[in-house]
C-alpha cells in the first residue's frame, strides 16, 4: 500500500481557552480533490491553516509525502494556498504575481516569464499578464491567485473558500473550471466551503465537518446517499428527521417505534436502541398511500416554487414538532393547507444514530 | 441682513487668513527690498539679497548641513519607525497598548527638554556637539511622527499578501523589502517628508547640541544678533520656500490613494 499524499494525524487545536479541533486525522490521496465543508466554526479554515503552515496545531502531526510538516513554515512545505481574499501583490503586475514564486526558487527570469505565461494560459487568462491586480475583475483576480499558487507545482493546493466572494452565476462556471483544471494539473487539491452544492459537484473526496471534528467522509454520492451522522444529513443536502426507539429486531428486520407509528425497516440494531430516521426530500412520497413506510398524514405549511421543483414543507398531524420536507414536481398541485399522506420506500430511510 | 453677514464672515476669514500669512508674505515682500533695510517703503523688487546669501559661504554651507541633517535623520526615523509600526501590527507582544503609548510620547515633550536631556547624555558619554548630534536629535523627535502615520496605514488586509509571499517561499526579509515596504510605500515617503520639514527648520536642539558646523536655522539666528537686514528675510524665503516643497510632497504620498 501507497503512503498518502497527507497524513493528518490525530491533529487537535486550541486558541487560547478556545478548542477548535478535536483529534481530527485525515488522509489525502494524491490528484485527489478534497473538499473540507463545514458551517462557519466548524474548524475547516484552521485545519487548512494547519495544512498549509500558517498554524502550528496544539497537538498531532502532519505528513505531507511522507514527511513530518508540522512544525515546518510555509516557505519551505510543498503546499500553496489561494486565499479567500486573493492576497495578490497590488504593486505588481499580474505576470511578476505569477512569477515571485519561482523567483523566490532562483529561477532566471526567462523562464520565469514563460512559466509564468503558461500557468496564465491555463487558467484563461493570457493576455492578462503585464495588466495590474486592480484592472482585473474579482474573477480574474481569483483565477490570477490561481495560477500564481500552480506555477511552482506545489505536491498539494490549499484553496480557502475560493468561490465565495464571487456572484453566484460566476461562482458555478468557476467551480466548472476548477475541477477541469484540477484534472488537467493532476496536483491534490483541498478545498474549503461552507456550500454544500460546490461541495457535490467538485469534491472526489469530501469530508464534512462540525464543532472541531470529522463528521463524515467519503464521496460525495455516499455522503449524500448514506449519511453516516445526523449533522452530516442535515448539512449535505436537507433531510427529514423522525426519532424513535427499536421495539424489535429479528431476520435483518427492525421495527421502530416513532411519532408517526411502528415502522418496519431493514437494519440490524438491537431492541431498545434510539435511533434517528432521515428521509432526503426527493424520497417523500406525498399524496399516494402504498409506499412501503407510511408516516402518516401532514398539513402542508409551505410551498416553493423553485423551477425544476416545488420544495413542500409540511407538519406531521400526530406530532406537530415534526416537520417534512419533500420536493415535488413543479407541475404538482399542492398548496398550503392542503392534508397529504406522507410515505417512502424503506429503502430509502437512512438509519443514523440517535 | 443676509448681505451683512456675508460681509463680515469674509472680513473674519480675510482677517484670519491675514493673520497667518502676513508675516510671511511681509518676509517675502522686503527680501526683495533694494536698500538696506526690510522696512516700508518698499523699494525693489531686487534680487541683490539673493546674491548675498548665496555668496555667503556660512549661509550656503549651513543650508547644505540643514538638507544633509534633515535627509538622512528623517531615513533613519522613517526607518526605525516602519519596523517598530511592523513590529505591533504584525505580532503579538505584552504590553503592546503600552509600548505604543511609550513610543509616540516624545510628541508631547517639549524639543527644549528633549534638547537638554540629550546634550546631559552626550555630554557624559563624552559625544561632542556636532551635527551627528543634533540628527539624533531630530530622530528623536521624528521617530513616533514616523512610527504614527506608518502604523495608521499598516490594516489587516496586508496581513494576507505577506503570507501568500511567504507561502510562496519568500524568506522573511524578502518579504519586508518586496513586499511591504512597497505596498506601504505611500505612507513611509509621507512620514519621510513630514519628517524632513520638521527637521529641516527645527532650532531649539540643533541650537544646542550643534557648535562650529551648524544647520540653517541655527545661522539665521547668529544673522539676526547683528541685527534685521533684507538678507535674512531671503535667506528666510528660502527656508519657506523648501517647507513648502516638502509639505506638498507630503500631501501628495498620504492622498495618493490606491484604486481599490
Amino acid at each position: 500500500m501507497t503512503a498518502p499524499l497527507v497524513d493528518v494525524r490525530a491533529v487537535s487545536h486550541r486558541f487560547g481557552q478556545h478548542t477548535v479541533l478535536r483529534n481530527v486525522s485525515l488522509q489525502i490521496e494524491p490528484g485527489s480533490y478534497t473538499i473540507l465543508l463545514g458551517p462557519s466554526g466548524s474548524g475547516k479554515t484552521t485545519l487548512l491553516s494547519i495544512l498549509g503552515g500558517f498554524v502550528t496545531p496544539s497537538q498531532g502531526k502532519v505528513l505531507i509525502r511522507g514527511e513530518d510538516c508540522t512544525a515546518m513554515p510555509p516557505a519551505k512545505r510543498p503546499t500553496t494556498t489561494v486565499f479567500q481574499d486573493y492576497a495578490l501583490f497590488p504593486h505588481m503586475s499580474v505576470g511578476s504575481n505569477v512569477g515571485f514564486g519561482l523567483r523566490m526558487q532562483g529561477v532566471d527570469a526567462a523562464t520565469r516569464t514563460a512559466r509564468a505565461r503558461d500557468a496564465l494560459a491555463l487558467v484563461g487568462l493570457a493576455t492578462a499578464f503585464d495588466k495590474k491586480p486592480h484592472q482585473l475583475s474579482g474573477g480574474q483576480r481569483q483565477r490570477v491567485a490561481l495560477a500564481r499558487a500552480l506555477v511552482v507545482e506545489p505536491a498539494v493546493l490549499l484553496l480557502d473558500e475560493p468561490l465565495g466572494a464571487l456572484d453566484l452565476k460566476l461562482r458555478r462556471q468557476m467551480q466548472d473550471e476548477l475541477k477541469a483544471i484540477q484534472k488537467r494539473v493532476g496536483t491534490a487539491f483541498i478545498h474549503v466551503t461552507h456550500d454544500q452544492e460546490e461541495a457535490m459537484a467538485l469534491a472526489d473526496h469530501c469530508v464534512v465537518m462540525n464543532a472541531g471534528r470529522i463528521e463524515d467522509e467519503g464521496p460525495p454520492e455516499r455522503v449524500y446517499a448514506r449519511p453516516a451522522t445526523h449533522f452530516s444529513a442535515t448539512f449535505m443536502g436537507e433531510s427529514t428527521l423522525i426519532s424513535g426507539t427499536v421495539a424489535a429486531a429479528k431476520h435483518g428486520t427492525i421495527t421502530v417505534a416513532t411519532q408517526v407509528g411502528p415502522l418496519s425497516l431493514p437494519g440490524t440494531q438491537p431492541a431498545g436502541t434510539t435511533v434517528a430516521l432521515a428521509v432526503r426530500p426527493e424520497h417523500l412520497v406525498l399524496g399516494a398511500t402504498d409506499g412501503a413506510v407510511r408516516l402518516g398524514m401532514a398539513t402542508v405549511r409551505d410551498v416553493v416554487f423553485q423551477g425544476s421543483f416545488k420544495r413542500v414543507l409540511a407538519v406531521s398531524e400526530k406530532d406537530p414538532a415534526l416537520h417534512f420536507i419533500a420536493r415535488v414536481p413543479a407541475a404538482a398541485v399542492v398548496q398550503p393547507g392542503d392534508i397529504v399522506a406522507v410515505s417512502c420506500d424503506a429503502g430509502d430511510v437512512i438509519l443514523l444514530a440517535g | 441682513m443676509r448681505a451683512l453677514v456675508r460681509i463680515v464672515s469674509w472680513l473674519y476669514a480675510i482677517a484670519i487668513y491675514g493673520f497667518i500669512f502676513l508675516p510671511v508674505v511681509v518676509l517675502v515682500l522686503f527680501s526683495l527690498q533694494a536698500t538696506s533695510f526690510p522696512i516700508p517703503p518698499f523699494t525693489g523688487p531686487s534680487l541683490r539679497w539673493y546674491d548675498a546669501v548665496l555668496a555667503d559661504t556660512r549661509l550656503t554651507s549651513a543650508l547644505v548641513n540643514s538638507l544633509l541633517v534633515a535627509a538622512c535623520s528623517s531615513a533613519a526615523a522613517v526607518t526605525l519607525g516602519f519596523l517598530s509600526a511592523w513590529g505591533f501590527a504584525r505580532f503579538a507582544l505584552p504590553g503592546s497598548a503600552l509600548l505604543r503609548g511609550l513610543i509616540t510620547l516624545p510628541l508631547t515633550v517639549s524639543y527644549l527638554i528633549i534638547g537638554m536631556g540629550l546634550l546631559v547624555l552626550f555630554n557624559w558619554a563624552g559625544i561632542p556637539k556636532s551635527l551627528l548630534a543634533a540628527g539624533v536629535g531630530h530622530v528623536v523627535i521624528n521617530l513616533p511622527l514616523c512610527f504614527a502615520i506608518i502604523y495608521s496605514q499598516m490594516g489587516d488586509h496586508q496581513i494576507n499578501i505577506e503570507r501568500a509571499a511567504r507561502d510562496l517561499g519568500a524568506p522573511e526579509w524578502k518579504v519586508l523589502l518586496l513586499i511591504t515596504v512597497p505596498v506601504m510605500a505611500p505612507a513611509i515617503f509621507a512620514g519621510f517628508f513630514l519628517s524632513m520639514t520638521f527637521s529641516w527648520d527645527e532650532f531649539v536642539i540643533s541650537f544646542l547640541l550643534t557648535r562650529f558646523d551648524t544647520t540653517l536655522p541655527v545661522e539665521i539666528w547668529n544673522l539676526l544678533r547683528s541685527g534685521l537686514n533684507p538678507k535674512t528675510n531671503a535667506v528666510g524665503s528660502l527656508v519657506f520656500a523648501v517647507s513648502i516643497v516638502l509639505v506638498v510632497f507630503f500631501e501628495l504620498m498620504l492622498l495618493r490613494r490606491k484604486p481599490a
